[in-house]
């Protein structure tokens, strides 16, 4: 509960960074918070009550059932969300680097950091 | 004013739609059917004690290759946008012997600590991208420590694309080897023993040559921010 909760308020805290900061840096620094946000809500959600990781070895045994499945002797929590977020982390800091690089060129380029002095795409 | 006005709404905006998770949070005491399947699966079909690197590599084999290529894309903006024509020259203050010594010193074990985590990926928590990162990590280290510090382009450039093409390599393997609908089947090598290193098929070769990808791309785009800060 206190994970999601503190996923769903970084998410937010990120948003109002990316909408009221003027400093691009600033833009990408809540980007990169509503990404952390994110994960940990999808953690969250992946969550059941008293389970252990899905690692299914000499800590949580089991036993072959008839109908060719297995019975755990522990509940595990569900795989997926970790597996999404275990991908999405790593893909969160290589587009972290693709915007700071894009903020070094628009600096380079025009001498700012102020997203008010780019106009170009402003409708 | 009214534009901090529309920044409020569109915060609580946010907050009303992640609402009713926090109601449903923890209601469920049992696997979905799917996450059931796939951690019995995970165990019977595949030899294989961790699960989440079963989700990964295996039953949602396809987005992980997709996201390797998203991967590839965001190192390939960094390298095009930071053009590597302005080669440091000026090297302000180099670090003390202490901090080069010591760097060097840890980096080789750092790299090899990687390399454990991605070859035991399937048995044990961890696997291609973290292992990836860890190493990636021992080169930033290196790059810290020593502002002189460079390595070979080429041999960065050849062990990111011979891994990509390993990876897809080992993936059509399984449709030779297996039949036409096993693209990223792991189960065309032998199965060997639960819990041991050498088991649950091609997994582990498949997640060591992702590893080696993530760590390349990763060390890659810290090589591009190296050089463009040296003006």
């Amino acid at each position: 509960m206190l994970v999601l909760i503190g996923g769903i308020l970084l998410v937010i805290i990120g948003i109002w960074a990316m909408l009221a900061r003027k400093n691009i840096i600033r833009i990408v620094i809540g980007f990169s918070i509503v990404d952390t946000g994110i994960h940990l809500i999808i953690v969250a959600v992946g969550y059941i009550q008293n389970a252990t990781a899905p690692i299914i070895d000499s800590a949580v045994p089991f036993e072959k059932t008839a109908t060719d499945g297995i019975k755990l002797a522990s509940k595990v929590v569900d795989p997926v969300p970790s597996a999404l977020v275990l991908t999405a982390i790593v893909i969160g800091l290589a587009v972290t680097a693709l915007l700071l690089s894009f903020t070094i060129r628009l600096f380079k380029v025009n001498g700012s950091l102020n997203i008010d002095d780019y106009e170009e795409l402003k409708w | 004013m009214i534009k901090y006005l529309l920044v409020f709404v569109a915060i609580i905006g946010i907050a009303v739609m992640f609402y009713p998770l926090v109601e449903d949070f923890g209601r469920s005491t049992e696997l979905h059917p799917l996450a059931q399947d796939y951690v019995s699966g995970s165990v019977t079909d595949l030899n294989m004690p961790n699960s989440v690197t079963a989700v990964v590599v295996t039953y949602r084999g396809l987005d992980t290759l997709g996201e390797v290529t998203v991967l590839f894309l965001a190192t390939a903006g960094v390298g095009f946008l930071l053009s590597r024509k302005n080669r440091i020259v000026a090297v302000k203050r180099h670090g003390s012997e202490f901090l080069k010594t010591g760097a060097s010193f840890l980096s080789p074990l750092i790299i090899i600590f990687g390399v454990y985590i991605f070859t035991h990926g399937h048995l044990s928590p961890g696997g291609g991208f973290q292992g990836g990162v860890v190493v990636a990590s021992a080169i930033l280290l290196m790059v810290l420590a020593d502002l002189s510090f460079t390595f070979s382009h080429g041999l960065l450039h050849f062990s990111e694309s011979l891994s990509g093409a390993v990876y897809v390599l080992l993936g059509l393997l399984g449709v030779i080897l297996i039949g036409a609908d096993s693209f990223l089947d792991p189960r065309y090598l032998p199965m060997g023993v639960y819990l041991s290193l050498f088991s649950s098929g091609a997994v582990p070769l498949i997640y060591s040559f992702i590893g080696i990808k993530v760590g390349a791309e990763l060390s890659s785009i810290i090589d591009s921010l190296h050089e463009e800060g040296g003006d």
